[in-house]
């Protein structure tokens, strides 16, 4: 073990590039939709329990088949109502499972990366060949079943070694959700040399981190992504900021839930200055425009 | 250092689910249901009967609502039992005066401890479903086949004796559940479950002794999971639960099926003096609203089986 792993360096908040991202935006708005699959009997991993329960830990599986049977249509529909194409952190072995719900989301021109194979199958213990095949199996997938090449990254379950940005780098991403240091696109430090960034991904705004964690009232949720919009937004006057809203359907598309959050994201989509945009579009952006600059002054 | 080989193979891996107990399909995708009289929502008020016993074994887990502290805990011990005795007639009241119709499930421990309160249930015609012994009596995989079908035998037969009825729905404590037990609750004669979380209308469940009905009840809007695990206020459980409604009914509305509203309420908790004014705020919202179906679960089952091809 390391006491850091050297992934960036420091750079001070009021030190930063002033970031223009397209049209003058000052704030770069995406949503991250995890569209998970959970093992009902998953392969043990020696180094975490795939559920508090014993098997068949019915309740654990039932929510979340909840959010693929049930919510996320209705999340899919709102996100359509207000303009926002999701950027799909996908449990890849759901094109297999779920065909019907990635081909809802092509038909939308939403982004699909890389969230592991199932969010039940850990990274802790797998050697540096094991994680390599994973990250490889989960990339090809998606290729297949949606026609895309996989530039993002968010590990299954956050669940990360030594070498997951690495290895996500030399087969070829691009970004990594997986960091929540900054509220800019940062550049990453990986053993290759290739090109690679962060893209803020807010673990703060999670659904699943308010309601499971944190334990926090739907309107209060709204209260929240409303604040953090307003300072990001405030803020980006200087340097364009990220706000990522990342969601489950499994917890935000409940009956009481998905209202309070509607008036959050029309609050956003609202303003006139923010660039509503997906994953790798902003890292793509930050990559022509900002990296080599970036990289000269802080790596 | 690295994992057994087969934490890369995934032999579930294909379409629908990794499971053979239900078919895959999503709730928008599927042909609509119309409930009797036209209504857009049925209403299923669930309300929990439980006994906690005192030499609790917490096996494999402690129950939530169960006790806490060491042996004796005789504060969550009569905290529970202040339910049947007190909050559940604060509730009664309350349904009655908002008309709607309660369903109650009940652990068959109850009939003997307090036969008065499911006489006075049995007797205002309110529908009774099982929930095992009382909510220490756990179904898990440790338990043994026989074990467990004599727990489900003991509980149905015990309740089906003190009621009356066909007593022909389940509810586990917990909502944990063994690989055996849909099966055994088939094989004795139960026809719908509340157990699984994973949908907002019931749908068809395999066992190895014909389909029972999953007529899933929420536990994001139980009282007890927003009250006592997300340390939510009353009104903001009130809150929750109206916007629920309203919701589902807007998309009931909107795409011209039919959807469902499970409510479980907990006389222990919401029948306390400072909680039982959320409930009546929910129940006057909910009677206020037009296009509501209050009904008992077995009949909100029995409208949704006429519809299945």
């Amino acid at each position: 073990m390391r006491e850091d792993l050297g992934l960036y360096d420091y750079r001070p908040w009021d030190q930063r590039l002033p970031i223009r991202w397209p049209n003058g935006a000052k704030v770069a708005f995406w949503v991250a939709p995890n569209i998970e699959f959970y093992e009902l009997e998953p392969a043990p991993n020696p180094h975490r329990k795939a559920w508090p329960r014993p098997v068949p830990d019915i309740q654990g599986y039932g929510t979340r088949d909840y959010g693929n049977r049930v919510g996320h249509m209705r999340m899919m529909e709102l996100l359509e109502k207000y303009g926002v194409r999701g950027s799909v952190s996908l449990s890849t072995a759901l094109c297999e499972h779920h065909p019907e719900i990635i081909e809802l989301c092509k038909a939308r021109d939403w982004e699909f990366f890389s969230h592991g194979i199932y969010n039940t199958r850990y990274a802790y213990g797998m050697d540096e060949a094991q994680e390599r095949a994973m990250v490889e199996d989960s990339m090809r997938t998606i290729a297949q079943h949606t026609g895309q090449r996989c530039a993002g990254y968010l590990a299954p379950a956050l669940t990360h070694t030594e070498r997951t940005l690495d290895l996500f780098s030399e087969a070829g991403g691009l970004y990594t959700c997986d960091l929540f240091h900054d509220d800019q696109p940062t550049p990453v430090r990986v053993r290759s040399g290739k090109p690679f960034v962060s893209v803020p991904y807010s673990l703060e705004l999670n659904d699943t981190i308010v309601y499971v964690v944190n334990r926090i009232e739907p309107r209060r949720y709204r209260d929240m992504i409303k604040q953090a919009f307003d300072r990001l937004y405030q803020e980006g006057e200087q340097g364009g900021t990220v706000l990522c809203v990342p969601l489950h359907a499994y917890q935000v598309s409940h009956p009481h839930r998905l209202r309070a959050f509607e008036e959050a994201l029309a609050y956003v989509v609202g303003h006139s200055d923010v660039w509503v945009t997906t994953g790798r579009e902003i890292a793509e952006y930050y990559l022509e425009h900002y990296y080599e600059q970036a990289v000269g002054e802080w790596l | 250092m690295a994992l057994d080989p087969r934490y890369l193979e995934y032999p579930l891996r294909r379409y629908g689910m990794d499971h053979d107990r239900y078919d895959w399909s999503m709730l928008a995708q599927r042909a609509p249901i119309a409930w009797p009289g036209g209504a857009k929502l049925a209403l299923w008020l669930n309300v929990a009967v439980q006994f906690f016993p005192l030499n609790q074994s917490g096996k494999p887990f402690a129950p939530p609502g169960g006790m806490v502290t060491a042996y004796p805990d005789l504060r969550h011990f009569t905290l529970r039992d202040y339910g049947n005795r007190v909050g559940i007639f604060r509730c009664l009241d309350a349904l009655n005066r908002f008309g709607v119709t309660p369903t109650f499930s009940v652990n068959a421990a109850v009939a003997a401890r307090c036969p008065a309160l499911l006489e006075r249930l049995v007797g205002r015609g309110h529908e009774i479903l099982a929930s095992s012994w009382h909510m220490d009596s756990l179904h898990h995989g440790g338990l043994s086949l026989d074990e467990e079908a004599a727990l489900v035998e003991r509980s149905l037969r015990t309740l089906r004796t003190a009621t009356g009825q066909a007593v022909q729905g389940w509810l586990s404590p917990a909502r944990s559940q063994s690989h055996n037990t849909p099966d055994l609750l088939a094989a004795q004669g139960v026809r719908y479950m509340g157990d699984w979380l994973n949908d907002d209308m019931p749908y068809g469940f395999r066992t190895k002794r014909g389909e029972l009905v999953a007529l899933p009840l929420s536990l994001e809007l139980e009282d007890r999971f927003v009250m006592q695990d997300n340390l939510h206020s009353e009104w903001e459980y009130a809150q929750q639960v109206e916007d629920a409604c309203d919701y589902l009914l807007a998309e009931a509305e909107k795409t011209g099926h039919g959807r469902l509203l499970a409510l479980s309420i907990h006389p222990w908790l919401l029948g306390q003096p400072h909680r039982i004014g959320a409930l009546e705020r929910v129940l006057k919202h909910l009677s206020e609203r037009p296009g509501i179906w209050s009904a008992s679960a077995s009949d909100i089952v029995a409208a949704w089986r006429r519809q299945q091809p």
